[in-house]
């Protein structure tokens, strides 16, 4: 479904604040695969992320979605196939459009945009029963701009516009948190739901190791712009946060460190 | 004033597309398009030359909106396709359009006079009074159908695309709309609004000059501005509704000031300088006057409920 092969990534090359964000990272995910992705600050996440999107473009190697090449392809022409979450709730949205109008821009993805209506009688009856499924009572506020929903409100509106036209891949970028506890387990068991039902190939960057043990078939774990550790579903079953860090100091040589790492 | 007052809206009204133009660019794409300066008059030099060629008046305007969409391309191209600046691919263009005006127009100015125009002529409209009646009702239902054409433009897949493209450029991205071609698509319409006025305001006041057009963003900006103040923008009907009334209700204020004894009609760019100002500082003065307030309220509440909770335990 998704391959990447011999990918390195440079920000500032060749001057003093060169950085190597990613080094020859190789990665292969089959379908229905849900990757967690766990690492320091600086460790490559966002840019792998950046990488599948097509926000960044690579220096060497290739990403092939689907049997296609795609590393050269502009952001908007490989959003046909890849829906995404950001860490910001206010990224995911339009603020001053309406929730439907917002939900017509997320249905239209791959497809040509013409002169039709972008929200028709047919779509709004399929709109309410997709935002139904979120069961925050959305469905009753089509007609209300983004703008006027909280955070939580936002991320889920913006998980449902990313999943609902069924992308080959999803990517979840720390999707969860900018949010309160609460909503950040609200959005996090949508997400489960969402992906299982809709059997999407994701990738989730989180920094909760609890969630990224629990959650999906398969967890990576990034250092200094390489994969270090790789457990597939048997592995993880077995898997408990001491471990993890223990493995991590074992192969890295330091202490993992994220501002934002929560452990329980 | 009452007596002239027909004719001010109706003047108005011809602008009202001018104002359109302005809102897409300066609303939905959210920066100010200063090509506006030139592609009014682009629009004003080829219905004024196509006339004069003895092409139809209705063909002229054809003509001015394609004019103006085409300078607005260029505009566009500069912004994305060069990735200079907004407001800087808007100077440039505006400055290379002086030029291509004058080449357009081959004279400073151009005079439609006694020649026939879409409007009816001065002794047309003595032999029939009531003309006036039906050119001013005919531009009204002109400008709200144009108004509403584009409402709908607005709610279509691309028009959603623009749209987003203005409020989050990213989200749309990654929705698989190319910003570049949205913006494009609004900074062509938008100039082309922009020409049709200019083409419609040579015909009605029987000139075009080279210099019709300076100053003409600020008169936009104005006109947005105060039909914001006043008709607000729930929704994007209200919204157009506000930048194409607003251009009617900016020309009254003028008609007004000017009206003022030590007034003079050279000062009509500084007084249009001035409401653009009051426009832009005092709702944002406002905001955080209300704002502030609402914070010191909360602070005396938590204030008052704290030395309550405090008394009890003293207590």
């Amino acid at each position: 479904m998704l391959e990447m092969r011999n990918v390195t990534k440079l920000f500032f090359p060749g001057t003093l604040d060169e950085k190597v964000a990613l080094v020859d990272i190789n990665l292969h995910l089959n379908a229905g695969d849900f990757v967690t992705i766990i690492g320091s600050n600086g460790a490559g996440k966002s840019t792998l992320m950046n990488i599948i999107s097509g926000g960044l473009r690579p220096e060497t190697g290739t990403v092939t979605i689907n049997g296609t090449e795609v590393q050269s392809l502009s952001e908007h022409k490989r959003s046909e196939w890849i829906g995404r979450v950001f860490q910001d709730p206010m990224a995911g949205t339009a603020p001053n459009m309406t929730i439907e109008e917002n939900l017509a821009i997320a249905y239209a993805r791959g497809k040509s945009r013409g002169l039709r209506f972008g929200v028709t009688h047919r779509k709004r009856v399929f709109f309410r029963e997709q935002l139904s499924l979120l069961g925050i009572g959305l469905e009753n506020r089509l007609r209300a701009k983004v703008g006027q929903l909280s955070g939580g409100e936002r991320q889920a509106l913006s998980l449902l516009m990313a999943t609902f036209t069924k992308p080959q891949i999803l990517l979840l970028d720390e999707h969860t948190a900018a949010l309160d506890p609460n909503r950040a387990e609200l959005i996090t068991r949508m997400t489960e739901k969402l992906v299982r039902e809709l059997r999407l190939t994701t990738l989730m960057v989180t920094h909760n190791m609890e969630q990224a043990i629990r959650l999906g078939n398969r967890l990576i774990m990034m250092d200094r712009g390489r994969i270090i550790l790789d457990f597939n579903e048997e592995e993880k079953k077995e898997l408990t946060i001491e471990k993890l860090l223990q493995e991590f100091e074992k192969i890295s040589g330091h202490k993992l460190s994220d501002d934002k790492m929560v452990f329980g | 004033m009452l007596q002239t007052l027909p004719a001010t809206i109706q003047l108005g009204l011809l602008y009202a597309l001018m104002s359109l133009g302005v809102y897409i660019t300066f609303r939905i794409l959210n920066f100010p398009d200063l090509t506006v300066d030139g592609s009014f008059t682009t629009g004003g030099g080829i219905a004024a030359i196509m006339i004069i060629q003895g092409y139809n008046p209705w063909l002229a305007l054809v003509g001015a909106f394609f004019g103006g969409l085409l300078a607005g391309l260029c505009t566009g191209l500069l912004h994305t396709k060069g990735k200079i600046n907004g407001l800087l691919s808007g100077i440039l263009m505006m400055i290379a359009l002086h030029s291509i005006n004058n080449r357009i127009m081959g004279t400073p100015n151009i005079s439609l006079f006694r020649i026939e125009t879409i409007f009816p002529s001065t002794s047309e409209l003595k032999a029939h009074p009531h003309l006036v009646w039906v050119v001013f009702v005919c531009v009204a239902l002109g400008v709200l159908v144009i108004k509403l054409l584009l409402d709908l433009f607005l709610h279509t897949d691309i028009g959603l695309a623009l749209r987003a493209t203005g409020d989050n450029d990213r989200m749309i991205r990654s929705f698989g709309a190319n910003t570049d071609v949205t913006k494009i698509i609004g900074i062509s319409l938008s100039n082309g609004l922009v020409a049709l006025s200019g083409g419609l305001v040579a015909q009605s006041s029987g000139y075009a000059d080279v210099y019709m057009g300076v100053g003409m963003i600020v008169i936009g900006l104005a006109s947005v501005i105060i039909g914001e103040a006043i008709f607000g923008t729930r929704n994007v009907f209200f919204a157009t509704m506000a930048a194409a009334l607003g251009s009617v209700v900016y020309r009254i204020i003028v008609d007004l000031a000017l009206r003022v004894r030590w007034l003079e009609a050279s000062d009509l760019k500084m007084i249009t300088a001035f409401i653009v100002i009051v426009a832009l500082i005092v709702p944002a003065a406002q905001k955080s006057w209300r704002s502030s307030n609402t914070a010191r309220k909360r602070a005396l509440e938590l204030n008052a409920e704290q030395n309550a909770a405090g008394g009890e335990r003293h207590a």
